[in-house]
């Protein structure tokens, strides 16, 4: 065995004697910087002749220290670490507003063709026809799901197009001589990143409070509504699972008192081939790529994020977009006129736009709806199984993609939501989303996704009613406890932040080995 | 519909659970007027195969950078990955994972970000990293913003030689950018960015190699910068150069931001790529971003969680440090994976590799009548002088095969100054027969 700098255990074999899951087949595994050194490598390269003479005296003095692993080293190390995480294709995610569905494989494959995978943003348009042709009918497709008049490729991710979009909405303002307006309206159940996106923008956020069933009241936006106000940031549906019964008088609202409306696109999966936004008076929308047309979320990324926009805001889009051109397609890189410029580099994750393609293509526009269908279906489903057991915050409305749950339930039984969902770890489920949307308190978001079957929806109701039962009986140490089949038990957060350490350092002095 | 699993009987009984007569019922909170009221004119689902044959046709259209000659770079580079990496990253458990929120099982992802972050941080001789960002676009615009919260001044000096989409991004995430200071992108020297800064200077901004392939003055920069109190921010477009040039924090750099791409990721026309930012450890609670912290579990085994999470969104809201709300996880694997493929040996080989090819393509340049070499220094890029528009020679050379590097008019259009020029990129995957196939087309092309 060896010891880190900390003076703690690492190494294969020093699992704590609970770490049931942590077994013969998963091992622990060291840091890749206790494994390899610097003399190994896994890439063979042929030794060049080297002259410095052209690098103006910067060449580098200091070394490296980098570790390096043999390719059969670097296959065993990731593969074992893989091991100790959830995945999709392993288990169910039911967490709810991340939208954790099943990755078609087709998917990446066709991201690998290298007509796609080995092209360079910037080589000549005339070589890279296809590519534009994929981005102009993947636009087509966004633009007719939502019925709006312009679609903006480039954001990176979520809040990435969430920041364009109110970057659009900020340019349109100004044009318009109202850079007056420096107030934008959000609901109280909204997602993070809407208020840190207006205050990134300057704005100043001014909250809107939620009816007792869950929605928001338009009489409530009317009363925030000023000269002052640029836009409103709504999620719909809302973070609560609902759809916003009245989301048609908002937007009425907001344009009479010359605001725009963004719409957060977080869940488009629940509403995509069955209602447009754009039929319910949206003038800005970023849609989770990752999320709704399903590319791999990667342990965290990377996302897609483009903006589809109204007539008012189309033209106030970034560059590039794709335009019909005498011989083809061209790509517009620059613009003279009010638009914001550029977000990122280059013309956004080509990579992504492959995936949903082909995930739109194979669904069709009557597999979208049906998807969303059943991921409504789904989360009513669950929420039918449990309203006996746990408690609903807002029982007015059939829920849409999600079930949300509260844990008054959980009352004087000792057992926190957070225990709750960590009991769950060693039944086999991922958590749901715990302690959000932030309006509900103990709040347990739970969102199934299309592609989970009756028969795993049943395991897992019957799972979630079982903890709840033990949970209502007393024994809480089940619950304090767990996990305890995890690759690890409960972490030490505050540990990490108060004292972080945020990178391997060489030990100054190495401990004999202990063998 | 191969992807959803009920059948039209499931369907019925559990809407019998949840007692609603049809699906439309669960829909009843949408306005009448809003529920499918249109005919989409998309086309129906479609087999396997059918997609397959569409999506290939698109692919098919397009030149990739292996069917010859490739010469471009200007911020993205055609490297070789092992074909290990792309292996591993499509194991599942990889791939189909989500944001680690429950480290107990999330260690995998975890500590792979927890090995990132210290390869990163000792590459570019910074004390720490985080966990990745978009892209070395949108990190630039984040370290901009960063400065600004550390130094509490306003005022930013872009150096001409940052990649011009580079600038242009920025200037779209600055709320205000009446402090910020563009200069000119002159395709010779440093310009006279040192004589820019004053004490009102949050931050100068310069890339090494810059847009054009010279290399910067890292240290004279930084000390022209802190000499006023302002930081320096080094932004590097290749990172392969970093096996062959001088860290950035052994020269005073307060922040680095770099394009990750170069490492174990495609050209991918774009994107995803990999945005790399690293700093000093003063500055970590005023950096934007994932970070991924060592700790213990329950019981005392050494544990990876994501940590000083009280800067970001989700917990602060509208006082958060950035509006980021995810990284490049994924391409974050695949640089960190192909880095400890590499491991020090490997990646100074390769910037070596680099560097010798980029010298062969140089002087084979340089032989041609009507080409002109303009850089004295350089990684694995360069900028050319030619006789005619650059634009036309480009596309005239595409036609024949050759991917000849990038106009600088692309990116910088009605700037007469850089109208005949090309910026051209050399990797380990540049042949001697593409440079003598580039040198001959290019002859006549000038001729």
């Amino acid at each position: 065995m060896s010891m880190n700098t900390q003076g703690r255990p690492t190494g294969i074999g020093t699992g704590g004697s609970t770490n049931a899951s942590g077994s013969a087949l998963i091992p622990d595994e060291p840091l890749l910087f206790e494994i390899g050194d610097t003399e190994h490598s896994g890439v063979d390269l042929p030794e060049v002749e080297f002259s410095n003479d052209r690098l103006g005296g910067f060449g580098r003095q200091t070394k490296l220290d980098l570790a390096g692993l043999t390719e059969p080293e670097a296959m065993r190390h990731y593969v074992r670490l893989s091991r100790m995480n959830h995945s999709i294709d392993s288990g169910m995610y039911p967490l709810g507003s991340c939208t954790m569905k099943h990755n078609p494989r087709l998917n990446e494959k066709m991201a690998r063709l290298p007509g796609f995978s080995d092209i360079h943003p910037l080589q000549p348009v005339s070589t890279v026809q296809g590519a534009l042709e994929l981005m102009n009918e993947l636009s087509y497709w966004l633009m007719t799901l939502t019925n709006t008049a312009a679609v903006a490729l480039s954001p990176k991710a979520g809040a990435h197009g969430e920041l364009l979009g109110m970057m659009a909405i900020k340019a349109a303002q100004e044009a318009r001589g109202q850079s007056h307006r420096r107030i934008v309206l959000v609901p109280e159940s909204a997602h993070g990143t809407n208020p840190a996106t207006a205050a990134f923008l300057g704005y100043s956020v001014k909250p809107v409070p939620a009816k007792d069933d869950g929605t928001v009241d338009v009489e409530a936006v009317k009363a925030a509504l000023s000269p002052d106000v640029a836009a409103i940031m709504l999620t719909n549906p809302n973070t609560c699972g609902l759809f916003e019964p009245q989301v048609i008088e908002i937007a009425k609202a907001i344009h009479e008192a010359g605001a725009f409306f963004y719409c957060d696109g977080a869940n488009f999966n629940a509403i995509m081939g069955v209602v447009r936004p754009g039929d319910l008076g949206i003038d800005a929308m970023h849609i989770n790529l990752h999320k709704t047309f399903s590319t791999p979320h990667g342990g965290g990324g990377p996302g897609a994020g483009p903006v589809v926009l109204s007539e008012a805001l189309a033209p106030f889009a970034p560059v590039p977009f794709v335009r019909k051109a005498e011989n083809g397609l061209e790509l517009v890189e620059h613009v003279e006129s009010q638009a914001l410029g550029r977000v990122t580099a280059f013309h956004g994750q080509m990579g992504m736009y492959v995936r949903a393609l082909t995930y739109m293509l194979s669904h069709g526009a009557d597999g979208l709806a049906q998807a969303a269908q059943d991921a409504v279906l789904n989360a009513n489903y669950v929420k039918a199984r449990l309203e006996h057991l746990f408690s609903v915050p807002f029982p007015d409305y059939p829920t849409m993609h999600e079930a949300l749950f509260d844990d008054s339930f959980l009352k004087d039984t000792g057992v926190t939501t957070l225990d709750f969902a960590k009991a769950l770890i060693d039944e086999g489920f991922h958590p749901m989303t715990m302690y959000f949307p932030l309006v509900v308190h103990g709040a347990m978001l739970i969102e199934p996704t299309e592609s989970e079957s009756k028969q795993t929806l049943d395991k897992f109701c019957d799972v979630m009613a079982e903890l709840a039962q033990d949970a209502k009986s007393g024994n809480s140490a089940r619950f304090t406890a767990a996990p305890m089949k995890a690759p690890r038990r409960r972490l030490d957060e505050t540990r990490a932040a108060r004292q972080p350490i945020l990178r391997w350092e060489r030990p100054t002095e190495l401990p004999k080995a202990a063998e | 519909m191969r992807y959803l699993p009920h059948s039209a009987h499931e369907r019925a009984d559990m809407l019998g659970v949840i007692g609603a007569p049809d699906i439309d019922a669960l829909f009843s909170a949408v306005p009448k007027a809003a529920l499918k009221n249109f005919v989409l004119d998309l086309p129906a689902h479609s087999p396997e195969f059918l997609v397959e044959a569409h999506m290939r046709a698109l692919a098919g259209k397009n030149h990739s950078a292996g069917d010859g000659p490739f010469f471009v770079g200007a911020g993205a580079y055609r490297h070789h990955v092992p074909a290990t990496v792309d292996h591993l990253i499509q194991r599942s458990e990889w791939l189909t994972a989500y944001t680690p929120y429950q480290p107990e099982i999330s260690q995998g992802t975890l500590q792979m970000l927890f090995e990132f972050q210290t390869q990163v941080a000792k590459i570019t001789g910074m004390d720490v990293a985080n966990a990745s960002l978009y892209d070395g676009s949108t990190g630039t615009a984040e370290a901009v913003l960063m400065a600004r919260r550390i130094t509490k001044k306003n005022k930013i000096i872009l150096s001409g030689g940052l990649h011009p989409h580079y600038r242009d991004v920025v200037k779209a995430y600055l709320k205000d950018d009446s402090d910020l200071v563009c200069l000119s992108p002159s395709p010779q020297g440093q310009g006279d960015i040192l004589d820019k800064i004053d004490g009102d200077t949050a931050a100068i901004v310069i890339q090494t190699p810059d847009f054009y392939g010279h290399l910067r003055n890292m240290k004279a920069a930084a000390d022209a910068a802190h000499a006023q109190g302002a930081l320096l921010i080094v932004v590097i477009t290749e990172v392969v150069s970093l096996g062959l040039l001088e860290a950035p924090g052994a020269l005073g750099a307060d922040i680095v931001v770099a394009e990750g791409q170069s490492i174990g990721n495609a050209l991918n026309f774009g994107g995803p790529y990999l945005g790399l930012m690293a700093t000093k450890k003063e500055f970590i609670r005023q950096m934007p971003g994932r970070l991924c912290g060592e700790t213990v579990d329950a019981d005392g085994n050494r544990g990876f969680v994501l940590t000083l999470s009280t800067r970001e969104q989700h917990i602060r809201r509208e006082k958060a440090t950035s509006n980021i709300c995810t990284n490049s996880g994924l391409c974050a694997l695949a640089f960190s994976i192909h880095m400890s493929l590499l491991g020090e040996a490997g990646f100074v080989r390769l910037a070596r590799l680099n560097h010798a090819n980029a010298i062969k393509l140089a002087d084979a340049l340089a032989a041609i009548p009507g080409v002109e070499v303009l850089n004295k220094t350089f990684f694995n890029e360069m900028t050319i002088r030619v006789t005619q528009p650059a634009a036309s020679v480009v596309e005239r050379l595409a036609r024949r095969g050759i991917l000849a590097g990038v106009p600088a008019s692309r990116l910088l259009p009605g700037d007469p100054e850089v109208e005949n020029l090309i910026i051209l990129a050399a990797t380990e995957l540049t042949t001697d027969v593409d440079i003598a196939a580039l040198s001959a087309a290019l002859t006549e092309e000038l001729a």
